[in-house]
């Protein structure tokens, strides 16, 4: 069992007509997605065409260098996108989140390269890039909803976590119950995996690999792998970005500086 | 006691209140009084260290503010929402929930205390039992004063106390704070509150805020 069945250009656009039976399904139900169904399908042939092209010449190269950059810009665009899916942000936000995703991304990854796959060298692009970037996927969500959930919980039960405040808590005493919850929302996409994996979801990764001739036992070994890495990295990141937010909410003082906070449109 | 010297705040350019001169001594009831966003909640809330103040300074006991641990001194200056704010669960989950804060964990509570203190607002022990989250805002408010007096603070700043209480309730409630004030030294309370009568009422001295001056009588 090795090798694979390789497809073409043209097999590719073969595959795009698939979406042209969409196409008519809206224009004859009146839907009005034809327009957004094309962008769509455009945006992901474009940008994957060129991921491929990037990934391609990133892999020729020897040298660590333009790997790290390429992990260091998915890591940034991650950090970034975690903020903007929520609605109430303070300043150092930005920040907050870039620390929480690389620390959490890095040092996962990182371990599993160096200590359970054991690639050479360290920086081999064919392993480093699709394991930082499944990880980086699910510590985008577990940042995003625990940054979410938190500030949206201390907005909402303000009253409160001051009357904690007022009768002599501390800040953590005060800010525990939202944290606790903050990390538990975080963490649900990926414990909702873990628990159906297999059985109503087989992960991309590992059917990926099946098609492309590993042998299922080992698939499956690299996906119990990857699983742990997302698993602890989502937890590192929504920990990393609960705390600082925890530390840039309620000051020195015990105060809870709600005033620090706006909202946005997104 | 509570003593503050020219303290002010205000809020973008403008003052909501300055020079601030307030002497709280022991076993008084101070009113502040002044029209609705003259600040009275504000001033309440920078006392009990839950908003900065912008100049001046708040000492308790010739110690300045700064030089205590905040949950320390939250411990002895206790400040009461307009809107009570109960946490989830039962009424006594609430009353026995603060002392689980390491400020009171030494104090332990008392259930005897607490059916004391309740019957004062003819409630009895089924009233314990009730679900917080299904209280009146007048029965939230009882439960809010009762866990403020368990803690057994010094000053009590009462913001709008019984703004969601009945007549009664209302009458019983004062007669609780001026009976806790009485009953023992160094303590003191702070009231706001919309009602000429109520201020006349409970208050010893109030402390008018108008604009951005600040008069004690």
């Amino acid at each position: 069992m090795n090798g694979y069945l390789q497809i073409g250009y043209a097999q590719t656009a073969v595959a795009g007509l698939l979406i042209v039976a969409n196409l008519g399904l809206s224009a004859a139900l009146r839907l009005d997605l034809g327009r957004r169904l094309v962008i769509a399908a455009l945006r992901m042939s474009v940008q994957l065409l060129l991921v491929g092209l990037v990934l391609e010449w990133v892999f020729s190269l020897e040298n660590p260098l333009p790997v790290l950059a390429m992990a260091a810009a998915m890591t940034a665009i991650a950090g970034v996108a975690a903020v903007n899916r929520t609605q109430r942000r303070f300043a150092g936000v930005y920040w907050s989140s870039l620390v929480s995703v690389t620390g959490a991304a890095f040092f996962v990854t990182g371990l599993a390269l160096v200590g359970i796959v054991r690639v050479d060298p360290w920086f081999d692009p064919q392993y480093l890039i699709p394991l930082l970037g499944m990880v980086l996927g699910n510590t985008l969500n577990g940042i995003s909803l625990s940054l979410d959930r938190f500030v949206e919980s201390l907005v909402q039960r303000r009253d409160a976590v001051e009357a904690t405040l007022a009768l002599g808590g501390t800040r953590w005493e005060a800010a525990h119950d939202q944290i606790r919850d903050a990390m538990r929302v975080g963490l649900i996409p990926t414990i909702n995996s873990m628990m159906v994996i297999g059985i109503v979801s087989l992960p991309g990764m590992m059917t990926g690999q099946i098609l492309a001739g590993a042998a299922p036992t080992d698939a499956v070994r690299y996906q119990i792998v990857i699983m742990f890495m997302i698993a602890s990295a989502a937890a590192l990141g929504a920990f990393g970005i609960v705390f600082f937010t925890y530390r840039r909410l309620f000051d020195d003082h015990h105060r809870l500086r709600l005033d620090r906070v706006h909202k946005v449109a997104a | 006691m509570l003593v503050t010297t020219d303290l002010g705040r205000r809020i973008g350019e403008g003052w909501i209140w300055r020079g601030v001169d307030v002497q709280l001594m022991a076993g008084q009831n101070l009113a502040i009084v002044g029209p609705t966003g003259a600040g009275k909640s504000l001033l309440l809330r920078c006392l009990a260290g839950l908003d900065p103040a912008d100049e001046g300074r708040i000492a308790i006991d010739d110690k300045p503010l700064d030089q205590w641990q905040m949950p320390a001194y939250r411990a002895r200056v206790v400040y009461l929402h307009q809107r009570p704010a109960l946490w989830e669960g039962s009424v006594e989950d609430n009353l026995r929930a603060v002392f689980r804060l390491a400020a009171h964990r030494s104090k332990g509570y008392d259930r005897s205390v607490t059916i004391r203190r309740l019957a004062a607002f003819d409630r009895d022990a089924t009233f314990l039992e009730k679900y917080a989250a299904d209280l009146s805002g007048g029965e939230a408010q009882i439960v809010a004063l009762t866990r403020a007096l368990s803690v057994e603070p010094s000053v009590l700043l009462l913001d709008e106390p019984s703004a969601s209480m009945d007549a009664t309730a209302t009458e019983q409630a004062e007669e609780l704070v001026a009976r806790w004030v009485a009953e023992s030294p160094g303590r003191a309370s702070m009231w706001t509150s919309h009602d000429a009568a109520q201020v006349e009422r409970v208050a010893d001295r109030t402390l008018t805020l108008d604009g951005s001056r600040a008069t004690i009588s």
